[in-house]
């Protein structure tokens, strides 16, 4: 290989260590995150560039076209995109990743028919890349609430291990056997691809972000097995390190929610039964508030503490919520945001979409920090939350999100709770905090609502 | 099994970053606080990109004619260059918003 071109992958591989180590702190983030992006476009340039071998200008004319249009579509899409499309996002480009990790694999086969091992590394990328597109555009569609519920086959969890075993059994086989029948391959791709679909649908939306970031890993596995089949370090360094930061990362989400990966992956999250027979616990009645109530509530409390969740963001209310918690400090209460770990679609959700309506960052407490001060404030205000103020996660054991750390709420003196409708949350339960005595309703959209408790406060 | 043994002996140095490598991002992802858990993803995401290398190899080894091969490795340029691109613009978009702060 070029001298030069190694050198420029070894930079390249430099610079994706060093920039995910800067993402992992606040100041450093986005330096961190363009010096990954630095060293790529100079990886890319160099393997276009520095390429030794004819090469016809047909050739380069689509590899160039290619790249355009990619950026172009790239560029445009993550620029426009709503904030709170932001996670589904990820999960679209992760899907793009493994799709392309797996159609190498499909292009490369008829190549190296004979040679076993580079067999065996081509179907390996082929398959963990073909599952992580197609969970990937699961979970996309998931997220975007194309699909709401989980769809559970009957046996599903059997079912999905016969079928993956079985893929594996097969690559095996055909690696052994020598075949060099390209259909099969295809059948194999397939197969992956089905596999893909039917490991995510059973799994509810609120474990999405767990999902994805661990089919990140599998696409940074499906890359590094590219880097094997071309002895590509770049290729190879930047996907194992992906693979196994992005292990870490899921099991940090899986710890925030207090589960093991394996209950999310084959724990039926939300489970069939165990939803249908609630009602038990939707016995009380609830109690309406309007924003006016709401106003002077919050105007004579000494402490009010907001609980942001995924309503706030969809309404896109973190402007209206800042000026009122501005307000409310003006006028002399103390005023907190609780932020749970998992609040929103992903972790840190909250504290991004906070950010960009210029909340100051030292009233954001996390849970364990802000747990013990619900007892001393007069007023939560939920804000489009429900699972993650769910007592239900302490005291009823049959629940699915039994278990669960959540912000306590209920110990709080008075609670308001913002939401447009009854309707569950996302892990599709009950919430038996809407019917506490201390509990009051205020149903509408959250920009609205907050507008008017707003524009109430204002004229007091 | 003897071939086994040779690909190891043969791919040493690259059995040796692998392993390191793991290590690598054990350590680079160790303690960090939930709320950079979602850039720290996205940029992750943007990594893996690297794959996109692959997908131009395989056009810069595709013979002229081979249409499957160039249309499949264009598909997958274009995918590729997605991941990149789109993944680094929107784990810059959401640590935008983290700037202001102190």
């Amino acid at each position: 290989m070029d001298f030069t071109l190694s050198i420029i992958y070894l930079i390249a591989s430099i610079t994706f260590v060093i920039g995910l180590k800067m993402l992992g702190h606040p100041e450093t983030a986005r330096r961190g995150n363009l010096v990954a992006a630095a060293g790529m476009t100079l990886a890319i340039l160099g393997t276009i560039f520095l390429f030794d071998g004819e090469v016809s200008t047909k050739v380069y004319a689509l590899i160039g076209i290619a790249i355009v249009i990619g950026t172009i579509i790239g560029w445009m899409v993550a620029k426009k995109v709503a904030m709170t499309k932001m996670p589904e996002l990820v999960s679209m480009f992760n899907g793009m990743g493994g799709a392309s990790a797996a159609l190498i694999g499909l292009i490369e086969f008829p190549h190296y028919t004979g040679h076993p091992l580079q067999i065996s590394v081509i179907l390996a990328g082929m398959i963990i890349g073909s599952i992580s597109f197609a969970g990937s555009i699961i979970a996309w569609s998931k997220l975007n609430g194309t699909m709401r519920k989980p769809i559970r086959l009957p046996k599903y969890n059997i079912l999905n291990n016969v079928i993956i075993l079985a893929i594996i059994a097969y690559a095996v086989y055909f690696v052994y056997s020598g075949s060099d029948n390209y259909l099969l391959v295809f059948a194999i791709f397939g197969a992956a691809l089905l596999y893909g679909i039917l490991f995510v649908i059973p799994i509810g939306g609120a474990d999405m972000p767990v999902v994805i970031s661990l089919l990140n890993s599998f696409t940074g596995l499906a890359a590094a097995f590219g880097g094997f089949l071309y002895d590509n370090m770049v290729m190879l360094t930047g996907g194992i390190l992906v693979g196994s930061a992005g292990t870490i990362l899921t099991f940090a989400m899986c710890k925030a929610m207090n589960r093991p990966l394996s209950n999310v992956i084959f724990g039926a999250f939300g489970g069939e039964s165990a939803t249908g027979e609630s009602g038990s616990t939707t016995g009380g009645s609830i109690k309406k508030t309007n924003p006016s109530d709401t106003a002077i509530l919050m105007n004579y409390a000494n402490k009010v503490i907001i609980v942001p969740g995924y309503g706030l963001a969809v309404a896109q209310a973190q402007h209206v919520i800042h000026e009122l918690e501005e307000l409310l400090v003006s006028r002399g209460v103390e005023v907190k945001y609780a932020i749970h770990p998992v609040a929103g679609r992903m972790p840190g959700h909250m504290n991004v979409l906070l950010a960009e309506s210029n909340v100051d960052y030292d009233r954001l407490s996390e849970m364990e920090d802000i747990n013990p001060e619900f007892a001393n404030t007069d007023v939560v205000l939920v804000v489009g939350a429900n699972d993650v103020v769910n007592p239900a996660a302490h005291n009823d054991p049959s629940s699915p999100i039994y278990g669960m750390p959540i912000l306590d709420v209920e110990n709080a003196k008075t609670i308001i709770i913002n939401k447009r409708s009854m309707k569950p949350g996302y892990a599709g339960i009950e919430n038996e905090l809407f019917f506490n005595q201390k509990t009051s309703m205020l149903f509408g959209d959250a920009k609205d609502a907050l507008t008017k408790v707003l524009s109430e406060l204002k004229n007091m | 099994m003897q071939e086994l043994l040779s690909f190891i002996t043969e791919n040493l140095q690259m059995i040796y970053i692998v392993i390191l490598m793991i290590f690598v991002g054990v350590e680079v992802i160790g303690h960090v606080p939930a709320v950079l858990h979602t850039p720290l993803m996205s940029g992750a995401n943007a990594i893996h990109g690297v794959v996109i290398i692959g997908a131009i190899l395989v056009m810069l080894h595709a013979e002229p004619d081979n249409i499957l091969a160039l249309s499949l490795g264009f598909v997958a340029v274009v995918f590729g260059t997605l991941n990149v691109v789109g993944g680094f613009v929107v784990t810059d978009r959401m640590l935008e918003m983290f700037k202001k702060k102190k």
